[in-house]
């Protein structure tokens, strides 16, 4: 029986469903990966927030707890989706890449169901975060912005995402990757708000918090948990949108030529 | 009837040569093996086959359709095991089919009964929903051929396929083979640095070296040509006995890393 290549909605529907389905059953399944990755953000809030609530509040700036939260929520929402992204370096070679590559199934389709399901891992992530983060003492000011505190959760997610995958359809091996980490990742998370206010910081300062993608994912999730946004909801909603897209857009590209 | 077309076929990586003008052909429900030394471009010859890899020029036809121009019909018409497992290794053995299946776009309840019936073909059925990371070597690949099959491709690429397994599961695998061939008629072609397995079950045999194709025949016409009574003392007089060395690439590295990790 021959089989007939159609390439309709229906399939590509379920197509983007399967890889997205993978995604999520690969991370259900990893117990340990899921609790160790919850560590981190956990010591961060208790050892940060506890250590240097004293001062904070002495300060003037009230209950660090509240502050620090939506900061560590985005932080473990940004390392799970790159490492959903990353994942392609091993899978290229040894995985269920390969055989997607090779089926009669655009690359397009295979981004986009990769990228959704690293996002809704990463944001699930972000959601358990959010919970151990309740449970220490954080609250939420106005919970009718709950939604909009999730759709930013949401766009950090595909950022990141679409950041990993962009960065592994370019490398070849693990190697990069300590580079990556230490001088991209890590950069981009200490220097976007999401441990200290940008007010009142020097230009220099000032400027590569500007520059820096999370922090209008930071003072988003922060404006709509908290309060007290920075950059202003509206400039952070678009700013994080329009880069979301650009990077997805970009991703996707360097998807669509990787070789194997 | 020829289901693989090669005419010509050259393919440049900056500057070097890697397949240098090569034409032959497979005829439909043939086993048939492409042999050479290491580097002599069967890996990039078999990728421009499977759409890819674009060649530099030359003409290509698999089951009639152009790998290039004609991208999702070639990849319908065959199924690939790969030297390397691409079985995702954290779902189960009925995961890894059944993915293949909605990629390949075969519809549900067809679908389902082929991958009972090819589970239990190659006898992993009450394997089914264990996790692949718990296979040995030979089920993976045993589990890799079963999936390559679902979607009824006409031609079975396999490039290695019984590297590092043990007689029993090689002369399985190739019962499988063999049977799928005579009943479906099957094309197969493979790749091998077994001589004596190549020359015990393939129909014809093309030999390439240093991107040229040096001999194409039935292992027969190959030993007579050459005079010799062993397949591999055929193969070691038309391809010479200097050892090829590898550039080691990032492949190599992964590869090394993956034995430390693994079985």
């Amino acid at each position: 029986m021959r089989l007939k290549f159609n390439g309709n909605s229906i399939e590509i529907m379920n197509a983007i469903y399967i890889l997205w389905l993978r995604q999520l059953k690969r991370y259900f399944r990893s117990r340990s990966r899921i609790f160790g990755s919850l560590a981190q953000p956990l010591l961060l809030l208790l050892a940060l927030g506890f250590g240097f609530g004293p001062i904070y509040a002495k300060a003037g700036g009230g209950n660090y707890i509240q502050f620090l939260a939506p900061g560590i929520i985005s932080m473990s929402i940004l390392f799970t989706a790159v490492f959903s992204g990353i994942e392609i370096i091993w899978d290229r070679q040894f995985g269920f890449l390969k055989e997607t590559l090779v089926a009669p199934v655009s690359r397009l389709w295979i981004m986009v169901g990769r990228t959704l399901g690293g996002a809704t891992v990463a944001v699930m992530q972000g959601l358990i975060v959010f919970l151990i983060a309740m449970a220490i003492g954080f609250r939420v000011a106005d919970i009718h912005l709950l939604p909009l505190a999730f759709a930013f959760m949401v766009l950090i997610a595909l950022f990141f995402t679409a950041l990993g995958t962009a960065i592994a359809s370019v490398l070849e091996d693990m190697q990069g990757f300590q580079l990556i980490m230490n001088f991209l990742l890590m950069p981009l998370f200490f220097l976007s708000g999401a441990l200290f206010p940008l007010q009142g910081l020097s230009k220099t300062f000032t400027l590569i918090a500007s520059i820096d993608p999370l922090s209008y994912g930071v003072d988003g999730l922060r404006g709509t948990l908290v309060s007290g946004a920075h950059f202003g909801l509206a400039v952070d909603f678009s700013v994080l949108g329009v880069i979301t897209l650009a990077l997805l857009a970009i991703g996707t590209y360097l998807f669509s030529k990787i070789e194997i | 009837m020829n289901i693989i077309e090669v005419k010509g076929l050259t393919k440049q990586f900056n500057g070097l040569t890697a397949v240098d003008d090569i034409s032959f052909h497979v005829n439909k429900g043939e086993i048939f093996a492409f042999l050479g030394p290491n580097g002599a471009g069967k890996t990039t010859t078999i990728k421009m086959l499977t759409t890819l890899l674009h060649p530099t020029s030359g003409e290509i036809l698999v089951n009639g359709n152009n790998p290039i121009t004609q991208q999702n019909e070639v990849r319908c018409s065959f199924g690939i095991v790969f030297q390397d497992p691409s079985l995702d290794d954290e779902l189960t053995a009925y995961e890894n089919m059944e993915f293949h299946g909605v990629l390949y776009q075969v519809p549900k309840t067809i679908r389902r009964t082929r991958i009972d019936q090819l589970l239990k073909f190659v006898e992993l059925w009450d394997r089914r929903n264990d996790l692949v990371k718990n296979f040995s070597g030979g089920m993976k690949r045993r589990l890799e051929i079963a999936r390559g099959l679902i979607h009824h491709p006409k031609i079975l690429f396999l490039d290695e396929p019984t590297l590092g397994l043990d007689p029993q599961t090689r002369n399985h695998i190739w019962n499988y083979i063999k049977g799928l061939n005579k009943e479906e008629n099957m094309t197969v072609f493979f790749t091998t640095h077994y001589m004596e397995e190549a020359d015990r079950v393939s129909q014809r045999v093309a030999i390439i070296d240093r991107g040229k194709i040096v001999a194409e025949g039935t292992p027969a016409e190959l030993k007579t040509q050459t005079g010799v009574a062993s397949f591999e003392d055929a193969f070691l007089k038309l391809t010479g006995k200097t050892i090829r060395d590898e550039d080691v690439g990032a492949i190599d590295h992964l590869r090394m890393n993956r034995r430390l990790w693994h079985r």
